[in-house]
């Protein structure tokens, strides 16, 4: 059995948010983690490793330094690390991001897809069934429990107030929420072995069956008319008058000094 | 020469802080109050690989270095004492001499379920009437046959009641030295229940009160005659030689201490208040808070440089000895100062700086005193 698993690496949200010009991420400048979704993703593709054997190869597409969460899913058990890195990829939406993974997913044998719900930064939940449809699979989202059934998967598909269990041929796709589990740690001997290890890095060239325009910031639709981080506001002034009138006069004074009035 | 930490140390210590600050912080003020040994959290240790992180991997370890080992007893030290000095017995005492100077089938038999986690280990040296002199040993072992009969007592032993594998020193006869009739002294791996071996009381402590302190006693205490670690009358040198990797172990715990100390001084005092003012904008907590962030950073430089001497020389003596007493006095006096700075509420037990205060002094007594580790780095000036 072949897994293959999407991960992303996101800004980690105790570090705040840097933007470029043009409103996109600044991802270089941000302290980063693996998207909580897409690990609980990559705990239930492990969980198949340690039940089924599962090959697990992890996926991520990103800036050179996404490398670094490959390399967490590998200390953590994954097999195989593949970034997916190149100028002309940058500035992807969620279209131009699922047309890149799906071409880079084309290289590789698989019976199982697993994506996480949505990512933290974008939280946009396209991107994995966007997937499926390029590759033409089934998508099975909102994933909190799954189960191997044969030649099927068997996966409770979580709503508000109930589940349904949704049964799907392999291959197919599955997007994981974070409650599905509780993501393993990665082990010391594992993260030595993760950093020797080699990960294999494809560029616009190694993906399959894709139109350049659908590809980075101009493959995009997506436009970003504005970004902003929020404004923090500051702690203000506390006055206590005596009276009614006194706070009425000393609100009337700091109007009239800041010509409001 | 590069102070930097490679990536690798850089994602274990991730790793060991994370792991630190989810499942051992939550139960650090627990395990104090009732004394009791965090079983379940060493339970998840072993299974991370945490009791075999400087082991080789053919004999069941992490296959890393000294210095990954050093951050993580480092890091759980900083939230937890107790958890701390579990695994610096553990791995310092009793794998490194198995793995040091065990045969081949020790290794298979001890070593590698050690370095699984599988069981605990524990180290038998310190005796009521031998602790800094250590020639002062009155634990006997007589070959009988096949079989090693210990008799005897060992008192203070950390994991005690817990481990599953013991390394027991013991006398085995009287040698000449130098005109001088003086003991003989061997080394000899011990398994619970054996029958013989026992427990006596608990000890009830000052600090790290989770971990389990026990009196070893042996009765007739019959063991196999391949049990002997190392070879006969080579027990002094194989002690000494374990005692230095575990000076580097407790270095690593004091250092956590001092740096838990100071980081929940740090948040403590811009969240104080006092005169209408946070207590961070004095000045003298500013200061002392320098001077223990300073003492705590040189800390750091000698532990993980004892750390890279374990992993690069054969003789490391004097760089655990130093690293050990430098770091145990810091964390003292930076847990003493913590609690100052905290004022009456760093007196109450519900503040972590009180019991990290309590913590911070075994490590200037166990596994040699700060006396000891003078008389070591002044007899290497003087030699």
């Amino acid at each position: 059995m072949k897994v293959v698993v999407c991960v992303k690496q996101v800004p980690d949200t105790k570090g705040g948010v840097k933007f470029n010009p043009d409103g996109t991420l600044d991802r270089g400048a941000m302290l980063t983690i693996m998207n909580p979704d897409d690990k609980a993703g990559l705990e239930a593709a492990l969980r198949l490793k340690d039940e089924y054997g599962a090959e697990v190869t992890v996926v991520t597409m990103g800036l050179p330094k996404a490398e670094d969460v490959l390399r967490e899913a590998l200390a953590m058990g994954a097999d195989k690390g593949i970034l997916v890195t190149d100028r002309v990829l940058g500035g992807a939406d969620t279209w131009a991001t699922s047309t890149t993974l799906a071409g880079a997913i084309r290289n590789l044998e698989y019976d199982l897809i697993i994506t996480g719900r949505q990512a933290i930064d974008g939280d946009t939940a396209q991107v994995g069934p966007q997937i499926s449809e390029h590759l033409n699979i089934p998508v099975i989202s909102y994933a909190q429990n799954i189960k191997i059934d044969g030649d099927s998967v068997v996966v409770e598909r979580q709503y508000e107030d109930r589940y349904h269990v949704v049964k799907a041929k392999m291959p197919c796709l599955i997007t994981a929420l974070a409650e599905l589990n509780e993501p393993r740690y990665m082990t010391p001997g594992g993260i030595f072995d993760a950093l020797d290890a080699e990960i294999t890095t494809w560029g616009r060239a190694n993906l399959v069956d894709v139109d350049d325009a659908n590809l980075g910031l101009k493959g995009s639709p997506t436009k970003i008319a504005k970004a902003s981080d929020k404004v923090r506001k500051g702690a203000g002034e506390k006055v206590a008058p005596d009276s009614p009138e006194e706070a009425v006069s000393y609100i009337i004074d700091k109007l009239t000094t800041k010509h409001v009035i | 020469m590069d102070f930097g930490l490679s990536k690798k140390h850089e994602m274990a210590r991730t790793l060991f802080k994370e792991f630190a600050e989810n499942e051992v912080k939550p139960l650090a003020q627990d395990v104090d109050e009732t004394e009791q040994f965090p079983k379940e959290t060493v339970a998840k240790m072993a299974k991370l690989g945490f009791l075999g992180i400087p082991i080789p991997k053919e004999y069941g370890g992490q296959g890393c270095d000294p210095l990954t080992y050093v951050m993580c007893v480092e890091e759980l030290s900083k939230v937890c004492g107790t958890t701390g000095v579990i695994v610096s017995a553990h791995t310092s005492l009793c794998c490194d001499p198995i793995q040091t100077y065990g045969t081949p089938a020790q290794k298979e038999k001890y070593l590698v379920p050690l370095a699984k986690g599988e069981k605990l280990g524990a180290f038998g040296l310190t005796e009521p009437g031998a602790g800094t002199d250590a020639q002062g040993q009155q634990t006997k072992a007589v070959l009988d046959g096949d079989e090693w009969v210990l008799n005897g007592s060992k008192c203070f032993i950390t994991n005690g009641k817990e481990a599953d594998i013991y390394i027991v020193i013991a006398v085995t006869g009287k040698v000449e030295k130098r005109g001088r009739m003086m003991k003989e002294i061997s080394a000899f791996i011990v398994e619970k229940g054996t029958p013989g071996f026992s427990f006596g009381t608990k000890e009830k402590k000052m600090g790290i009160r989770g971990s389990s302190t026990y009196e070893l006693i042996f009765t007739d205490c019959r063991i196999p005659k391949e049990n002997l670690l190392g070879a006969k009358g080579k027990g002094f040198n194989i002690a000494m030689h374990t005692l230095d990797g575990g000076r580097i172990g407790i270095a690593s715990q004091a250092l956590g201490l001092a740096e838990g100390a100071l980081e929940t001084t740090v948040e403590y005092v811009k969240e104080r208040k006092q005169f209408g003012r946070s207590i961070a904008q004095f000045q003298n907590t500013q200061f002392q808070l320098a001077d223990m962030a300073t003492k705590v950073e040189a800390a750091k430089l000698l532990v993980y440089k004892a750390a890279m001497a374990k992993a690069t020389q054969k003789v490391y003596s004097v760089e655990a000895a130093m690293a050990k007493l430098y770091a145990a006095e810091v964390a003292m006096e930076v847990t003493t100062k913590a609690v100052q700075l905290h004022g009456g509420y760093g007196y109450i037990r519900e503040y972590d700086v009180e019991r990290m205060m309590r913590d911070a002094k075994i490590t200037e007594i166990y596994e040699g005193t700060s006396e000891v580790q003078r008389m070591v780095i002044s007899a290497n000036l003087l030699k």
